[in-house]
């Protein structure tokens, strides 16, 4: 229950936020995985923009529409590989309007 | 495109505040400067709190005043110690700050590097927006001589590449030139947008005109993580975000959004912003490992500037100014080394390290440098058993309650005791007097 609540809320903030979506294109990758580590799934509930997601299978995936290029993923889990990192293309992404 | 095949005295990587700042110095002294931006305009990917230090823009600007968006310059500082239903604070308004030429103003930060790349323009730079820097160009030797975009059109060549690329540095650690940043060396920072009717800010921090308000807070806000809370008034809006380090995020596995909705309920804070429209979230890293954290800053073909370098002053919630300020100084040194006909080797380059080293720049980070690992290491003393501990405090002394003041001052000291121990106390003490010196 709390979790819906906590997820509806960062939904409508991102709502406010202007993107320009690179379709089919994501930014940011999660390697197949059996188990995540600690970090990507700490991930869950760490990303800003909730773009991670645990799945009934136990693993993490991610929507990265929502994401706004902060890094804190890149930071966490780019080293063990476990995810795959880069910009959006030039002027694809978040588009902040006041920053 | 056939600017491509150009070749260019410096390209500068980022049109935030350290890029813009080497691209102005750089264009305004007749350099050929390519400037090369990922966003859809600058600004469009760029976060800050955000107050912006007057002095090291003049330094480059001097009548910046003249057209530069400005919010509010600054009459007072609020310093606050928050538990989670009261806050201890330290409030510093002065008139003096009504000065002719203000020392520190709100901006948003958006608007600000729109301003800022205009400039960089008409001192005669070439600025390309929407454009990803995707790899450094080096030769056999090793040296950077250029770089490939996302855009057609292959290589782009020049004698010396400025990397202003922001904390995340994904070029220079990628390309191995310095290490990515730890998550206990950078604070992740959510923030939102509150907008409220010019005359209701005002009344609400009993300002006048452009006159602002802003308040920093640490406490249990952060929940026992090292971190900090702000609330800054613009004209017709209200920041309000709060950081911790990425660190306490991953170990405690908590949420930003969900401590950034406990500080806008918090009975401080919530007043403050009631009736708002919320128009914006953003979120942004911050580099807070200091002194220590600082990377090799040049090399045969390079400079590296402003947060991509972690030129970021945590304690004093300074970023902008360093970032401006490396950014002008590596552009005079790069000035220096073109003037003398010299190659933009790492020996010639050093000399940017030697400028940047006599400035206040390294001189207050130097300051500061055993302050990260204090407050990552007791950061549950600092930011939950000390708030919590001044609150009881100063409740104790203001209730009036029938109790004898020596017993209630025998109590306070005995909280304190109870939850630090007499050798915790000093213990805490001196460790933040000796990181503060
Ligand atoms: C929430 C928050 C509050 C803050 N508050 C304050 C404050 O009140 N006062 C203060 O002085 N400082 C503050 N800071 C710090 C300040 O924002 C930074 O120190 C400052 O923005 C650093 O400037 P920069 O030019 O180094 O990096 P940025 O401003 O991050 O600029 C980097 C630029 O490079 C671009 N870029 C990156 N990679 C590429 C690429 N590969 N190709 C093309 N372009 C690229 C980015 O899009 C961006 O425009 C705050 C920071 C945050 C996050
Ligand atoms: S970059 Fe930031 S917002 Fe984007 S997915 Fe990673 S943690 Fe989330």
């Amino acid at each position: 229950m709390t979790i819906a609540v906590t997820k509806s809320r960062v939904e409508d903030k991102l709502y406010q936020n202007r993107y320009l979506v690179d379709s089919g294109r994501p930014h940011i990758k999660v390697r197949p995985h059996e188990r995540p580590s600690a970090n990507l799934l700490a991930l869950t509930h760490v990303c800003p923009a909730k773009c991670y997601e645990l799945n009934d299978k136990g693993q993490v995936e991610i929507t990265a529409d929502g994401c706004m290029e902060c890094g804190t993923c890149r930071i966490l889990c780019e080293t063990s590989g476990e995810i795959e990192w880069n910009y959006p293309r030039g002027g694809f992404g978040v588009l902040f309007k006041f920053g | 495109m056939d600017m491509i095949e150009e070749q260019f005295d410096a390209i500068v990587i980022g049109a935030g505040m350290s890029g813009n700042a080497a691209a102005y110095t750089m264009a305004s002294h007749g350099l050929k400067v390519l400037q090369l931006e990922r966003g859809e305009y600058p600004g469009s990917k760029n976060v800050q709190g955000a107050i912006m230090y007057a002095n090291m823009l003049e330094k480059i600007i001097p009548d910046f005043r003249d057209d530069a968006p400005l919010e509010r310059h600054l009459v007072e500082q609020r310093l606050w110690v928050m538990d989670d239903t009261s806050h201890t604070g330290i409030h510093y308004r002065s008139d003096d700050f009504n000065e002719a030429k203000p020392n520190r103003y709100t901006i948003i930060r958006a608007q600000f590097d729109k301003w800022f790349s205009r400039k960089v323009r008409e001192a005669g730079a070439t600025v390309l927006c929407e454009t990803t820097v995707t790899e450094l160009i080096r030769d056999a030797k090793d040296r950077v001589i250029g770089v490939r975009t996302d855009r057609a059109g292959g290589a782009i060549y020049a004698d010396v590449v400025v990397l202003a690329e922001g904390v995340c540095g994904l070029l220079g650690t990628r390309a191995g030139l310095r290490e990515m940043p730890k998550p206990q060396t950078v604070a992740l920072a959510v923030k939102e947008m509150h907008f409220l009717p010019e005359e209701v800010i005002e009344q609400r921090f009993g300002l006048k005109g452009d006159e602002g308000c802003v308040i920093e807070a640490v406490g249990t806000t952060s929940r026992s993580m090292a971190g900090l809370g702000f609330l800054y008034t613009n004209k017709e809006s209200i920041s309000l975000g709060i950081g911790c380090l990425v660190s306490d995020f991953a170990a405690m596995v908590e949420s930003p959004y969900v401590l950034l909705d406990a500080l806008k309920t918090h009975p401080s804070i919530r007043p403050l912003i009631a009736g708002s429209e919320v128009k914006e979230y953003s979120a942004h890293l911050i580099p807070e490992g200091g002194y220590k954290a600082i990377p090799q800053l040049f090399g045969d073909g390079w400079v590296v500037v402003g947060d991509a370098a972690q030129l970021n002053n945590a304690i004093h919630r300074e970023g902008s100014n360093l970032a401006m300020t490396s950014g002008r100084i590596a552009a005079e040194a790069i000035i220096e080394v073109k003037s003398r006909n010299g190659p933009m080797t790492k020996r010639n380059l050093a000399l940017y390290k030697a400028m940047l080293d006599k400035s206040f720049v390294v001189k207050d980070l130097r300051k500061y440098k055993d302050m990260p690992a204090l407050l990552h290491t007791n950061s549950c003393n600092y930011f939950t058993a000390y708030p919590r501990l001044m609150s009881q405090a100063a409740q104790n002394f203001m209730r009036v309650d029938g109790t004898p003041k020596i017993e209630k001052e025998k109590a306070t000291t005995a909280a304190f005791i109870k939850a630090r121990s007499r050798w915790g106390l000093v213990s805490d003490a001196v460790r933040l007097a000796l990181a503060w010196r």
